[in-house]
């Protein structure tokens, strides 16, 4: 009994983290350049993962196998933020220009670190 | 601080990332956690060590927190049909009040996990922080909220 009710929620768990994945695949689609596409990515991308990770956990009862979905979920959310301000940096520095909706009126591009 | 302690906890670590529950391994993990809080020795000796403890846990969860939150808000976003209007992207540029480097990356992750926001670049002194945001038409009352949000709380850890 407590085995099939753990077993629907990382199946719940897994269709909403895919879901989350699924969306920001769209987003990086339809949104018009890479800094917007790098919010749907590092946000929605790195909760489906997150999901994923919390759904290995909750359904395999084994204590070594959660204790690694855990360490795989911690690194997950310290790395994400990383390379996302990575990629932004890196294009912005490259010269690589915001959609034209942006304002960008307060970036002194010459105050940028080198 | 209790070194004891910190050594076995990173030991277990060590056997959970490694994913070899034998004594040996442990053994190995203990003398590696051993060298490594020797090289950190200056650095991690604090008074009002536990009180800070409670701030790093309301900084833990005020994160995940606001990672859900955004997390929705792309979602929705992104599947809305006529995204491009709703879209009113910006670059801002935040004053920093937070001075040390550890401060620093930690907003800007904490930032970049905001709804809406993400970090792109600090100005060469160490005093902005620029920002891109999704929806850029009210900056002050953005850099308000992580002046009073994030900022604060990650003062009342480090100060």
């Amino acid at each position: 009994m407590i085995v099939q009710v753990f077993q629907y929620l990382a199946g719940g768990l897994m269709i909403v983290g895919g879901l989350f994945s699924l969306l920001a695949a769209v987003g990086i689609l339809r949104l018009p350049d890479l800094y917007t596409r790098m919010h749907a990515v590092s946000k929605a991308g790195t909760m489906g993962a997150g999901l994923m990770f919390v759904a290995i956990a909750v359904v395999s009862f084994e204590v070594s196998v959660i204790l690694r979905a855990f360490a795989g979920f911690v690194f997950l959310f310290l790395t994400m933020p990383v390379s996302a301000h990575l990629l932004a940096r890196a294009s912005l520095l490259a010269g690589y220009k915001p959609s034209s909706a942006t304002d960008i009126t307060d970036l002194d591009i010459k105050e940028l670190e080198e | 601080m209790n070194f004891a302690l910190v050594s076995v906890i990173l030991a277990l670590i060590w056997v959970v990332i490694t994913a070899n529950t034998s004594e040996l391994n442990l053994l190995l993990g203990w003398l590696i956690a051993l060298a490594a809080l020797w090289l950190v020795r200056d650095q991690i000796i604090t008074p009002r060590f536990f009180q800070k403890m409670r701030w790093v846990l309301a900084l833990i969860f005020l994160f995940f927190f606001e990672l859900g939150h955004s997390a929705i808000k792309v979602a929705i976003l992104v599947i809305t049909p006529n995204m491009k209007k709703h879209l009113k992207p910006g670059i801002i540029a935040f004053p920093l009040s937070v001075k040390s480097d550890i401060e620093i990356t930690l907003l800007a992750n904490l930032i970049t996990l905001t709804p809406g926001t993400l970090s792109v670049d600090v100005s060469k002194d160490h005093k902005i922080l620029y920002i891109h945001a999704l929806s850029a038409d009210n900056k002050e009352e953005l850099i308000n909220s992580i002046a009073q949000g994030f900022e604060k709380k990650i003062m009342k850890v480090f100060s």
